[in-house]
C-alpha cells in the first residue's frame, strides 16, 4: 500500500499549521467498568454480590493455605476413636463426616473446584458462542443456516444424560465436566450474540466501513465485536453460574471426579452415607456455599445487565 | 434519443442497471416457477457529468437508495453495468476494488447511526486511512485534522477525542463527511444527508456540500425525497418512480415545468422554496403502490390523474420534451387531460 500513500496529494492546504504529531490516545469515556462502578453505588444487591464474590474468590485462590486439614484426613479423639459425625465445634467448625473428615476444609477446597469449573467453562462457552454468533449473524445466508441448525441440534441434547455418558466413555474428571458444559451451552451464547449481530450488521456505520473499504475480518473484529462485547460479558457471567450448577449436579449424582473435592461431591457422599437425615452440618455448609456463590454471581450479572441495557437501570 | 449525450465528461455511467429482490414464496408458487421479485431498480440508464451534482428524487421505495448503494458497491446489481471514470465496476481485481473504494464515497441519512459509537472522531476518520494502508501516525494525524477543518469542524483539535454521543446531529454528519473526504474521492453519494437534521442546520450542510464540489472537484449524487433541498443544491434532477427513471433534466426546469405527471405530483406535494411558485392542485390516489404486482405499462398509471388506455403500452422510454429535459410519459404536458 506504499504506492497509495505516495499518489495521494494533500486534500487541501487548510491547516498547514496542524500538528503533525499523532494525538494522544483517548480513554473510553463510557467504559463499562466506569458505568458498573457508578451503578454499584446505587444498587445494594450488586454491592452485596461483588463483596460475596470477592470473598469466594479469595477463599478459592488461597484454599490450600486456608483449609486447616486435608480433605481426606481422618480425625481421632484422645481415646484414639474416629470422630464420627461430630456436630460443629471449635476444632471442626462444620463438624465431621461419618469417617471423621473435616467438612470445613472440604467446603473451602470445594470453592476452588467450583470457581475453576465455572470460569473455565464459561470462558470456553462464550469464546465459541461469540465466534459462532458473530460469523452467523454477520455473513447470514448459508453459513448462518448451517450454524443455526447445529445450534438447534445441541439444544435438543439433554445435559445430565449427556454428561453422564461422557463421564462413562472418558474419565470422570472436572475437565470432562467442563467439556460437557461447554459442548452444550455455547449454543445459547451463539444464538443471543447472533441476534444482536443481526441488528448491528445493518447499522449505517457498518455500511460506512464497507464503503471505506474495510474487509470482513476488520468489520467483525473492530466494529461488531466491541459492540457485542458487553452482551458477551453478561452472558459469560450467567454461564459461570450455569457451569457451577452443572458441576454440582453431576458430582452430586456421583459422576464427578472422585479424587477431587467439590461441593457436589460432599453432598453426594452425605447422601449415599444415609446420614443426611441427621447430620445437618454435613448438608447445610456445601448447600449454602452453592446458593451464596450462585446468588453473588447472579447479582453481579444483573448489575452488568443494567449497565449493558440502560432501560433496566432504574428497576 | 440519447440521454447520455455528454459521454466524454461522464464520471458515473449506469447502463441498464437493475436490482431485483426475490420475494419469499410458498411451495406452490415455487413449484409453478412463478418467481416473483421486487424490481427495486429496473433498467436504469443514467450518466453523471464531471463536477455535476445530480439529484435523485422519489418517494420511499422508488429505488433511489438502492441505486446509490449499487454505485458504492454495497449491493451488487442483478444486471446492467456501472462504470466510474471509465472503469467498469464488475470484474475488478482486489487492488482495483480497493482503489475504487477511495474514489467513490458515501454519506448516510441517519447521523446517529452513521458513526461507530465506540470510535472517537479521530479514530473514525483515521480508520479510512488505515484501511488504505496508511501507517505513518504523523501523516494520518495531519490528514485527519485537515479533513475535519474542511468539514468545518473548527477547531478540529477540540473534536478529536469526542465520541459520537458527545456530538450534535450536524456535527456527526460533518464527521461522516470528513471520513468520506479523507480518502479524496472523485465521487460522493449523499443519501438523504440532511433529512434527519434540524432545519436550521440543513442549509449549513448543503452549503458545505456545495463548497466541497468547488474545492475538491467532486462529482455528487444527492439522494432525497425533498425537492426543496434538491433544487437548492443540484444541477440536474433524476426522478424515479418504482424503480424506473421517469424524468430527467435541469433542476429548475424539472421543478418549474415538470414533464411527467409524477414529477408534477411530487412538486405539488412538497414545500417548494419559492413562494411565488403557483402550486398545482392535483388529486392523486394516495394508496401506496404495490412493488410486486406492477401494472403492465406505465408504473404510475394506476395513480396518475391523466392515465388513459395508451399508458398500458408505455415502455418508460425517455422522450426529450424540452431542451435537455426528458420524460418517460407518452404525452406532452399540454396533452394531459384529467380522467
Amino acid at each position: 500500500m506504499q504506492a497509495a500513500q505516495e499518489q495521494a496529494p494533500s486534500p487541501a492546504s487548510a491547516s498547514a499549521s496542524a500538528s503533525a504529531s499523532p494525538p494522544p490516545r483517548a480513554h473510553h469515556s463510557q467504559s463499562l467498568a466506569a458505568l458498573f462502578s457508578a451503578n454499584l453505588r446505587q444498587d445494594r444487591l450488586a454491592l452485596t454480590g461483588v463483596v460475596l464474590l470477592t470473598f469466594f474468590l479469595v477463599v478459592g485462590i488461597f484454599a490450600e493455605s486456608l483449609a486447616p486439614h486435608g480433605p481426606r484426613e481422618r480425625h481421632y479423639d484422645d481415646a484414639g476413636r474416629i470422630r464420627r459425625l461430630e456436630p460443629p465445634s471449635l476444632a471442626h467448625p462444620f463438624g465431621t463426616t461419618d469417617v471423621g473428615r473435616d467438612i470445613f476444609s472440604q467446603v473451602i477446597l470445594g470453592t476452588r473446584t467450583a470457581l475453576i469449573v465455572g470460569f473455565l467453562a464459561a470462558l470456553l462457552v462464550t469464546l465459541v458462542g461469540a465466534v459462532v454468533g458473530i460469523v452467523a449473524g454477520y455473513y447470514g445466508g448459508w453459513p448462518d443456516a448451517v450454524l443455526m441448525r447445529i445450534v438447534d441440534f445441541f439444544y435438543a441434547i439433554p445435559f445430565i444424560p449427556f454428561a453422564i455418558v461422557l463421564a462413562a466413555i472418558l474419565q470422570p474428571s472436572i475437565w470432562n465436566i467442563i467439556l460437557a458444559v461447554s459442548l452444550l451451552t455455547w449454543r445459547t451464547v451463539a444464538r443471543i450474540v447472533r441476534s444482536q449481530v443481526l441488528s448491528i450488521a445493518q447499522r449505517p456505520y457498518i455500511k460506512a466501513a464497507r464503503v471505506a473499504g474495510a474487509g470482513h475480518t476488520r468489520i467483525m473484529t473492530r466494529y461488531i465485536l466491541p459492540n457485542v462485547l458487553p452482551l458477551v460479558l453478561l452472558e459469560m457471567a450467567f454461564m459461570v453460574n450455569w457451569a457451577i450448577m452443572a458441576e454440582a449436579s453431576i458430582a452430586f449424582l456421583g459422576f464427578g471426579d472422585p479424587r477431587l473435592t467439590s461441593w457436589g461431591q460432599i453432598l453426594h457422599l452425605n447422601f449415599v452415607s444415609g446420614y443426611w437425615r441427621i447430620a445437618w452440618w454435613w448438608t447445610v455448609p456445601p448447600g449454602l456455599a452453592i446458593i451464596l456463590l450462585l446468588l453473588s454471581i447472579f447479582f453481579v450479572a444483573r448489575a452488568l445487565e443494567a449497565v449493558v441495557d440502560p432501560r433496566l437501570r432504574n428497576r | 434519443m440519447d440521454v447520455n449525450r455528454a459521454t466524454a465528461a461522464a464520471v458515473i455511467r449506469m447502463e441498464n442497471l437493475s436490482k431485483h429482490y426475490p420475494v419469499r414464496q410458498n411451495v406452490r408458487q415455487w413449484l409453478s416457477r412463478e418467481h416473483r421479485v421486487v424490481r427495486a431498480v429496473d433498467d436504469l440508464s443514467l450518466t453523471v457529468k464531471r463536477g455535476e451534482i445530480l439529484g435523485l428524487a422519489g418517494e420511499s421505495g422508488s429505488g433511489k437508495t438502492t441505486t446509490g448503494e449499487m454505485i458504492v458497491r454495497l449491493q451488487e446489481p442483478t444486471s446492467g453495468s456501472i462504470s466510474v471514470d471509465g472503469h467498469p465496476l464488475d470484474a475488478a481485481s482486489r487492488t482495483d476494488r480497493k482503489r475504487f473504494r477511495r474514489e467513490v464515497q458515501m454519506i448516510f441519512q441517519d447521523p446517529y447511526e452513521t458513526l461507530n459509537p465506540r470510535f472517537t472522531v479521530y479514530q473514525t476518520v483515521a480508520e479510512s486511512l488505515r484501511i488504505h494502508g496508511f501507517r505513518d501516525r504523523g501523516e494520518i494525524a495531519r490528514r485527519v485534522l485537515e479533513c475535519l477543518e474542511i468539514a468545518e469542524l473548527k477547531p478540529a483539535t477540540e473534536y478529536l477525542h469526542r465520541f459520537p454521543h458527545e456530538l450534535s446531529g450536524g456535527q456527526r454528519q460533518r464527521v461522516a463527511i470528513a471520513r468520506a473526504m479523507v480518502l479524496e474521492p472523485k465521487v460522493l453519494i449523499a443519501d438523504e444527508p440532511v433529512s434527519m437534521l434540524d432545519v436550521s442546520i440543513r442549509a449549513d450542510i448543503l452549503n458545505l456540500l456545495k463548497r466541497l464540489r468547488e474545492r475538491m472537484g467532486l462529482t455528487m449524487i444527492y439522494i432525497s425525497h425533498d425537492l426543496a433541498t434538491i433544487k437548492y443544491l443540484c444541477d440536474r434532477i433524476a426522478v424515479m418512480y418504482l424503480g424506473k427513471l421517469v424524468e430527467l433534466g435541469p433542476a429548475d426546469a424539472v421543478i418549474g415545468q415538470p414533464q411527467h405527471p409524477y414529477t408534477r405530483v411530487l412538486v405539488a406535494s412538497v414545500p417548494v422554496a419559492d413562494p411565488d411558485y403557483a402550486r398545482a392542485d392535483i388529486d392523486v390516489d394516495d394508496a401506496p403502490p404495490d412493488q410486486i404486482d406492477l401494472p403492465p405499462g406505465c408504473r404510475f398509471a394506476p395513480r396518475c390523474p391523466y392515465a388513459r388506455e395508451a399508458c398500458n403500452a408505455c415502455d418508460h422510454r425517455l422522450h426529450e420534451r424540452r431542451p435537455d429535459q426528458f420524460s418517460a410519459c407518452l404525452f406532452t404536458a399540454d396533452q394531459w387531460q384529467p380522467r
